[in-house]
């Protein structure tokens, strides 16, 4: 067991060198696109790129906001690597944090004289819990029942949205403010449930210690436990897994599991880390989390999926998004730029994936040109 | 509720649950195209947005709508040409890829409109058209015979494809390359460039599924599909990779959304409760996967990318 899981240990440093290469030639590919969107649309690319680096990484204040937009990322994005290390694409992460943010607030609203050490675990749990359950159905579904995670996942993220606004908007509403125009929110929530803040005159909250810690956590559950080498075997090969006596459906429906309860803390972090501490959405799909369940993915992809590239990935999109908003200030160019080429990054890390993977046998040449038969049916060939 | 069960609100509810399943039947079946040759292309959500936003400001600008379905379908054609390098091409995970093209579509579609249109602006919308005598029938002629011509074509494509993909060589071919690419290869079927076909054929309905939602409703706004092409993505599943599956998959969920919005109206749902009512599709959706994960095999090669000799 221990000489397989050094083994598996190696293959993942060639592969994290092959990422040297690769990771940032896709965010340059992405940043390039970027620029010719901006000079498109009128902007300058350096003005705007400047605005963007500067609003995200630029003073103390932007710092601040770039790591607490990267907290969200960091839980979500360590729980897409358990996930996807087994092979199990959860695409759930909108709906577990969701549902996390739900529980969470739920449990705060039920018993907010709890004291201060044990209500902030409290709701922390909740959240996780929250996020659990909303992973295990569709783990389950996949495991016994076979239907396609991704579809799954994505069904749920959409029933989560709709119950997260009927509450909002109908039993939990902060019934000061019920009125015809209402904002879809909670009252304000316990104070005992406020996470600290960490830097006095800043907005630091102790979300960032909760995200690095469960980055850790993930890295050594992954690769320091019996558990992690099953969940990355039956990633490889879900047939040799239990060929070699592995419990197959039930580590693919814990996958799905543990990756929900890492999106379902970050929903708790998000509640309770927030700067008016209630629950609040504005009725749009992405209204509470900020489309943190996708960017999380973005974040895991461009670490490799590794937890703790990721927390360094995160750091990196967190202030891609915090900058956008700068951007629209300095060039006026709206900030779903950042969206957009959050989705260009995604597609191309998983493009290049490809040449790594064909890299992956021959680890000393990486980067030389592959005597590699070129694959047939380029775009010109293509008959119409 | 006895309100609902009329004869002319029923009829308007089917009339317009057929009007609602357009769009999703247009997305589905090119996703059936491409998943029947083995191609799991999940970017249709961002497709449909990029396609209904150009269609959308093809209206606003010219007022043609013919020249705005047009445009969808380049749009279409584009993504679809752009996909196909990266999931058959570059062999990339098709799972994922499919969610940045998602993000992209999001992200870009909301951009162009900001930056382009920036208020609201409804544009028209896309006429009726009666079809001579049919449309006269009581009942069924209200119910049938008097949709826009863009939901003529979608239920006629059903057929055609059924046809394409069951009487054609270019259907067999489909077939081979979606159940054992490596099996049609040796017989001298291309792989890559009957799946390049399938995925840029699918994405153009794709952003014509996105430019017929944008016409139906005369307007544009962020995220203004709100998941109609995962659940397209989700209904080929539903239809058991079927043209005809297909159709039955996208009219349940026109019909179920045409009485949601019916009953809201008519107040026999509270609208608290809206939202609730609101999931129906979703959770319809997963009972249906698990119903067809235990009765039908999806295509043996879905989302594997083919290799020679690997």
């Amino acid at each position: 067991m221990s000489s397989k899981s050094r083994g598996l240990a190696r293959h993942d440093w060639g592969r994290l060198l092959l990422s040297w290469f690769a990771m940032p030639l896709a965010a340059l590919a992405a940043l390039l696109i970027g620029a010719l969107m901006l000079w498109a649309l009128g902007a300058n690319p350096v003005t705007g790129y400047r605005a963007l680096g500067e609003g995200a990484f630029g003073s103390v204040d932007a710092l601040t906001n770039t790591a607490i937009k990267a907290v969200p990322l960091v839980l979500v994005g360590v729980g897409i690597c358990i996930a996807f290390r087994a092979n199990v694409l959860n695409i759930g992460g909108e709906g577990q944090l969701v549902m996390g943010g739900l529980a969470s607030t739920a449990t705060a609203l039920a018993v907010p004289g709890v004291p201060r050490p044990l209500l902030i675990p409290l709701v922390l749990l909740a959240g996780v819990a929250g996020g659990a359950i909303w992973g295990a159905i569709p783990g389950a579904l996949k495991a016994y029942f076979s239907v396609n995670e991704i579809l799954s996942t994505i069904m749920l993220n959409i029933v989560a949205v709709q119950v997260m606004n009927y509450l909002l908007s109908g039993p939990l509403i902060d019934k000061k403010f019920s009125g015809f125009s209402a904002i879809p929110q909670t009252k304000r929530l316990a104070p005992n449930a406020d996470l600290p803040i960490l830097v006095s005159n800043t907005k630091l909250h102790a979300g960032i210690v909760v995200a690095l810690l469960a980055a850790i956590v993930v890295y050594v559950l992954l690769w320091r436990t019996g558990l992690g080498f099953r969940l990355r075997a039956v990633g490889l090969s879900r047939e040799a897994s239990s060929y070699a006596g592995m419990p197959v459906k039930r580590t693919i429906t814990l996958a799905l599991t543990l990756s929900g309860a890492m999106a379902g803390l970050a929903g708790a972090v998000l509640v309770f880390g927030s700067a008016s501490h209630r629950m609040v959405t504005d009725g749009t799909a992405t209204g509470f989390t900020g489309s943190a369940g996708f960017n999380g993915i973005v974040a895991a992809l461009f670490g490799g999926l590794h937890p703790l590239w990721t927390v360094l990935s995160s750091f990196i999109f967190g202030g891609l998004l915090v900058g956008g908003n700068a951007v629209q200030r300095a060039v006026q160019v709206p900030s779903s730029l950042i969206v957009a080429l959050n989705g260009l990054v995604v597609v191309f890390v998983v493009s290049i994936e490809y040449v790594r993977r064909r890299n992956r046998n021959r680890p000393l040449s990486f980067g030389m040109p592959q005597p590699v038969q070129e694959p047939s049916g380029t775009p010109e060939e293509v008959e119409l | 509720m006895s309100k609902f069960l009329t004869i002319s609100v029923l009829t308007a509810t089917a009339a317009s649950g057929i009007r609602l399943a357009a769009p999703f039947l247009l997305a589905s079946l090119g996703e059936t195209m491409g998943q029947r040759s083995g191609v799991l292309n999940l970017g249709v959500e961002g497709v449909m947005l990029l396609g209904a936003f150009g269609s959308y400001y093809t209206v606003l600008q010219t007022g043609d709508l013919w020249l705005a379905a047009i445009v969808g379908v380049a749009i279409g054609l584009i993504m679809g040409l752009i996909t196909a390098v990266v999931s058959v091409t570059l062999k990339a995970e098709q799972g994922i890829s499919g969610i940045g093209v998602f993000l992209f579509g999001l992200g870009m579609s909301d951009l162009m409109y900001q930056k382009l249109v920036g208020t609201p602006r409804p544009v028209a919308q896309l006429p009726a058209v009666n079809i001579p005598f049919l449309a006269d029938i009581p009942g069924f002629g209200k119910m049938l015979f008097r949709q826009s011509l863009l939901v003529y074509l979608a239920v006629l494509l059903v057929p055609a494809l059924a046809f394409v993909l069951n009487r054609t060589t270019y259907g067999t071919k489909i077939k081979a390359v979606g159940e054992n690419p490596a099996a049609a290869d040796s017989l001298g079927v291309s792989v890559n460039r009957i799946r390049y076909s399938t995925v840029i054929l699918g994405n153009a309905l794709a952003g014509l599924a996105g430019a017929t939602l944008a016409m139906e409703l005369g307007i544009f706004q962020q995220n203004l599909t709100q998941g109609a092409g995962f659940i397209a993505v989700a209904l080929v599943y539903f239809g058991a990779w079927r043209p005809w599956g297909v159709l039955a998959g996208s009219l349940l969920y026109g019909l179920v959304a045409a009485i949601v919005l019916q009953w809201k109206t008519l107040g026999i749902i509270p609208l608290s409760a809206s939202d609730l009512a609101a999931t129906a599709p979703a959770v319809i959706t997963i009972f249906a996967l698990v119903l067809v994960a235990r009765r039908f095999r999806q295509p043996a090669a879905l989302a594997k990318a083919y290799e020679r000799g690997a």
